[in-house]
């Protein structure tokens, strides 16, 4: 069995060892050096999710793992995710199809909604469009994938006749998932329009998604498809030790959570609901290089799942902090987890 | 099997499936249905929601004593409400307008009040929409459990509020009920119970506060 890891990033904005929130330019120049540093410690992919807010400045992800790809030779690049709703998918083909000729070869996408809504008011989408919006774009993208002329009808953008859509890939179409954070359906969506299946894990117990993938691999059956991968991207912080990993992440969660709460039904958690969280049934990947490295092989395993994002970093974090959990993760979690599952 | 009342859920998306299988673990007979085949949902009944039967939406109505609502809130303006006449209906959604966009017939007041008003043949229960739906099988505990959670039930029929009162108290919460839709609304995003899971009296403590602040 081959797996895959990678780190995953929303252009979280850093903080300085004073707490002074650090510029936005200053936080994207960072997520480029931690892309590179992610292929020197031995990561296998670096996402980058796009966000529009004011702690999140990563709108345009694609120019900077465009960055990253000129200083790197090995590491798969991808979004994490791109909210294709409120993009035209034509346009994302064609920047991740421009990725992949300058990486050669090495560009991803992940589709879907993410924690990101701000999109919507500001490309002038309706929210109570967006499973029309979803499910018309990403049928459009699995055609462009496919390369060749596309022609194509719907409500959400012009048609497409014949159409040539370009840069052309030089081997086929490039890796492409669906995130689905817990809504069968969407399983099912990712099937029949195959695309590779990842399920954003952030709270509650990771094993009751095992039903969520083999639901998937069922429906790939069903759409007489071959079998393809699903991945898991949850969110975790690696330090030296489980104590000083939690000190560092738990203020910065419980800052992001509770700003995040009005808009998407979050409870407030509390230290009691964090120490769940990072034990061992909980979903957040915080603690030292074993303790994280136990807990994504036995979830691995029970979601059958052959690829780990962790989403790294959190608002606040200093960019040492992050530069310290990619090499901890690199060197010691991913080693780790590679033996605990040959 | 038993003489609880049949369930018919509509909604396969990311509620339906919760409260259906919390459903099926306390012994209800549940149907679950979307708008279109049931053919659709067939394998996620199967390997998600075992023990459900899928159906049409019209069927599983019709031989339902309760029909559980658990579409987007923009889809039930689609809703015929000849097809819920006479029927016990609980309203586990929520209008949420930051998180799922604008819609004008629920832009003032209550959204269950919203639709009794549109299933004038119904009786509306508003339950099961204020605690997260990533969260409402991991905090279900049996009646006497000592960290048994609180979940509301309102409703302007007393009748239809006992039922979904005992329903609430099966699947495993302590239902505090409140005597009216309006009064519902606490139950709502925005409201001091949505999004965290509470106990009876930290609950009660909530709704009151919430009152004494309005006053």
């Amino acid at each position: 069995m081959t797996y895959t890891f990678g780190l995953d990033t929303f252009g979280d904005r850093n903080g300085d060892a004073d707490g002074k929130p650090a510029s936005h330019a200053q936080t994207i120049r960072n997520v480029a050096e931690e892309g590179v540093f992610a292929e020197q410690a031995g990561v296998d992919f670096f996402g980058i999710g796009e966000h529009h807010t004011e702690y999140f400045p990563m709108p345009a992800g694609d120019v900077v793992l465009a960055a990253i790809a000129a200083r790197t030779e090995k590491i798969r690049l991808g979004s994490a995710v791109t909210v294709l709703s409120s993009d035209d998918p034509v346009r994302v083909f064609q920047r991740y199809s421009t990725l992949n000729a300058i990486s050669g070869g090495r560009a991803e996408v992940i589709l879907g909604r993410g924690s990101s809504i701000e999109s919507f008011p500001l490309f002038g989408y309706d929210l109570a469009d967006y499973e029309e919006l979803f499910e018309e774009k990403a049928t459009l993208f699995a055609e462009l994938l496919k390369g060749g002329p596309v022609t194509w009808e719907g409500k959400t953008r012009a048609p497409l006749l014949n159409q040539d859509v370009v840069p052309h890939t030089e081997s086929g179409p490039f890796p492409a998932w669906i995130g689905v954070g817990g809504n069968p359906q969407s399983v099912i969506r990712a099937a029949r329009l195959g695309f590779s299946l990842m399920l954003a894990i952030i709270g509650g117990p990771p094993a009751r998604f095992a039903a969520y993938s083999q639901l998937f691999q069922r429906a790939l059956e069903k759409f007489g498809r071959p079998p393809l991968p699903v991945g898991v991207h949850s969110p975790g912080h690696v330090a030296a030790t489980d104590e000083q990993a939690k000190a560092e992440f738990w203020p910065r969660w419980r800052e992001i959570i509770a700003l995040l709460a009005p808009e998407r039904g979050f409870a407030l958690p509390t230290e009691e609901s964090f120490d769940w969280e990072t034990g061992p049934h909980g979903a957040l990947y915080v603690g030292s290089p074993d303790t994280v490295a136990q807990k994504i092989a036995t979830n691995l395993r029970a979601l059958g799942a052959t690829r780990f994002d962790l989403k790294y970093g959190m608002p606040g974090l200093t960019h040492d902090q992050l530069m310290t959990n990619i090499e901890l993760y690199g060197r010691r979690v991913i080693p780790r987890v590679r033996e605990l599952l040959s | 099997m038993s003489g609880l009342s049949r369930l018919a859920v509509l909604g396969a998306g990311h509620v339906g499936p919760v409260i259906a299988r919390l459903a099926i673990k306390a012994g209800y007979p549940v149907a679950i249905a979307t708008s279109g085949d049931p053919e659709d949902i067939a394998l996620i009944t199967e390997l998600v929601i075992p023990g459900a039967q899928p159906r049409w939406a019209s069927d599983a109505v019709a031989e339902a004593d309760i029909v559980v609502l658990a579409i987007p809130l923009h889809r039930f303006l689609d809703v015929d409400p000849a097809l819920l006449n006479g029927k016990l209906v609980v309203d586990a959604m929520n209008y949420w307008p930051v998180s799922d966009g604008a819609l004008e017939p629920f832009e003032d007041g209550g959204s269950s009040e919203v639709v009794a008003g549109r299933l004038a043949g119904s009786a509306v229960v508003k339950a099961l929409n204020h605690i997260g739906y990533h969260e409402l099988e991991d905090r279900a505990r049996p009646a006497g459990a000592p960290d048994r959670r609180a979940a509301g039930v309102a409703g302007d029929d007393p009748a239809a509020v006992a039922t979904i009162a005992g329903l609430v108290d099966r699947i495993g919460y302590e239902p505090v009920r409140l005597e009216s839709l309006r009064a519902g609304r606490v139950l709502q995003p925005g409201g001091p119970v949505f999004g965290v899971v509470l106990t009876r009296p930290e609950f009660e403590r909530a709704v009151r506060e919430d009152a004494r602040s309005l006053a």
